[in-house]
């Protein structure tokens, strides 16, 4: 049977490839969308839903600005996608905080904060140390073992579900072709000219983006690309809903808008491990109560773990295809908040053939750097 | 609506719901005294508002939600009613007491 051909092939169905295929079918690309089914790792499904910008980057101001860039389009993405789609993306960008348990904690975090604005040089980096005092105006019900928190504009969350789902939903009536169950098992990669093998059949077209999550680390060599990346566990618990209580997301504890209360979320080096561990749970709800002690009063409902997506260095990973021109990959372990970034301005990129310098400093090429003898 | 058995266990004890006396078996549970008082609802949902009363009785449908001795969102009929115990109505999501 011949292949099924279009302008686009986009392997992936989670956040980072569904924000992509819908950026390029926005800009007039006949786009397919290939994702697996049901038995996969989609981070995408089992995140903590923060669009957060303050802690990243540290000594690559590079990431830090197209994070911020990315917070920048979030309002525009999720009118947008709330306009085309009915759902309510439940979006909130009031700032965020980043509580400090202890004396050690705040000078650490005061020192990574004054750094984060040097490096940031003319571009600027907002940010507020807040001692507990003034803190427990800001945020309801502090422990005492509370002793400030690093605060700045930038931050915020959503729903990172209703996300996912209305960027399909977007991508899909757009005009966009959606098919599960097609794992891609095999392909052929030329110049601009690329055909992958699924259970759901062939598929050709001359360009390709690789956002298959941890499937990238697999799929890269095949089309002259690399993508190191492995996963990390993070677990995370819910609580039973609350009437609206929490004016803005911390990095550990937010209040969703249907009123339950997220507390996450561990960093695991586990292996391909989707486990729960109750010892990390136990940890988690602790540091929670320690920060929050009326949150010990609310009934967990839910618990969870999930993979990250993480290179090395824990930066994304942007890269074309030197020897396949037309070949593209996409990584991120912050999905949710690069979503605006991915629909607006990597996706554009991707259609005009090129990424554009600002992102070079993600390449893989990163990682090749030899070793010293 | 709901009677009790004839071989019943005689109602001896007395527990609130809503605030009216309401005597119920020993070893019955909160969602049985909220039938026994008549109540067809006992919770709000916290997204619609619309009343929920006890359902399936065996902890799975969490329709019988109740603001117990102060304690809010318990399923009721997960509860054994205990004498004075207060049955009071679940209006939507919660509070957090800070
Ligand atoms: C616990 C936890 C908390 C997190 N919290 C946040 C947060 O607060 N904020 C934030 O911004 N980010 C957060 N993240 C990260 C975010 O969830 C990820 O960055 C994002 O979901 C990655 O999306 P993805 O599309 O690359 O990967 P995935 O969601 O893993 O999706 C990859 C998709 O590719 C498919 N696939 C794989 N191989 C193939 C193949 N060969 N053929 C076809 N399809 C294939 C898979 O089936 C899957 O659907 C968190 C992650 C975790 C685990
Ligand atoms: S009646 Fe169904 S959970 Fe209590």
């Amino acid at each position: 049977m011949p292949p099924r051909t279009s302008d686009a092939i986009v392997i992936g169905g989670g956040l980072v490839g569904a924000a992509i295929a819908w950026g390029l079918r926005g800009q007039g690309l006949e786009t397919v969308l290939l994702d697996e089914g049901d038995i996969a790792f989609r981070a995408s499904r089992g995140n903590f839903g923060l669009v957060w910008v303050q802690s990243k980057g540290l000594g690559a101001p590079w990431y830090q600005r197209w994070t911020r860039g990315s917070a920048g389009e979030w309002p525009a993405l999720a009118a947008d996608l709330g306009a085309r789609t009915g759902l309510d993306l439940a979006l909130q960008q009031p700032g965020g905080a980043h509580l400090c348990l202890s004396e050690p904690e705040f000078e650490d975090r005061a020192a990574r904060m004054a750094r984060m604005q040097s490096e940031a040089g003319n571009h600027g980096f907002d940010y507020r140390m807040i001692r507990a005092k003034e803190l427990r105006e800001m945020l309801p019900g502090l422990g005492p073992s509370v002793v400030g928190a690093s605060w700045t504009p930038y931050d915020g969350h959503v729903g990172p579900l209703a996300l996912l789902q209305a960027l399909h939903r977007a991508f899909t009536e757009a005009g966009g072709a959606y098919i599960p169950d097609a794992r891609v098992t095999g392909g052929t990669a030329a110049p601009n000219d690329f055909r992958v093998e699924t259970a759901a059949g062939a598929f050709a077209a001359p360009r390709i983006v690789l956002a298959a999550g941890l499937g990238n680390a697999d799929l890269a060599p095949r089309f002259g690309l690399d993508a190191p990346v492995r996963p990390q566990r993070g677990q995370i618990l819910v609580t039973e809903r609350a009437r609206t209580i929490l004016p803005m997301p911390t990095t550990t504890v937010r209040q969703t808008g249907e009123g339950t209360i997220m507390l996450g979320d561990s960093m695991e080096e586990v292996g391909f491990d989707t486990r729960q561990a109750p010892p990390v749970m136990a940890q988690i709800a602790q540091r929670a109560v320690l920060s929050f002690p009326w949150i010990a009063e609310l009934n967990i409902v839910r618990a969870w773990s999930a993979l990250r997506v993480m290179a090395p260095d824990g930066l994304p990973i942007y890269d074309q295809s030197d020897r396949y021109p037309g070949a593209f990959i996409a990584n991120c372990h912050s999905g949710v908040t690069l979503a605006g970034a991915h629909a607006r301005l990597l996706a554009p990129m991707i259609v005009q053939g090129s990424l554009d310098p600002v992102l070079a400093p993600f390449s893989a090429k990163r990682f090749d750097v030899p070793h010293a003898a | 609506m709901f009677r009790t058995r004839p071989d019943a266990r005689p109602a001896t004890v007395e527990v609130l719901v809503e605030g009216t006396p309401v005597l119920v078996p020993e070893g019955a549970s909160a969602a049985v005294a909220v039938l026994l008082a008549g109540l067809s609802a006992i919770r709000e949902m916290p997204v619609t508002g619309s009343p929920r009363g006890p359902l399936c009785l065996m902890g799975v449908c969490f329709d019988c939600l109740a603001e117990i001795d102060g304690v809010p969102n318990r399923q009721a009929c997960m509860v054994p009613v205990a004498p004075g115990m207060r049955i009071a109505r679940q209006r939507g999501a919660r509070e957090a007491r800070p």
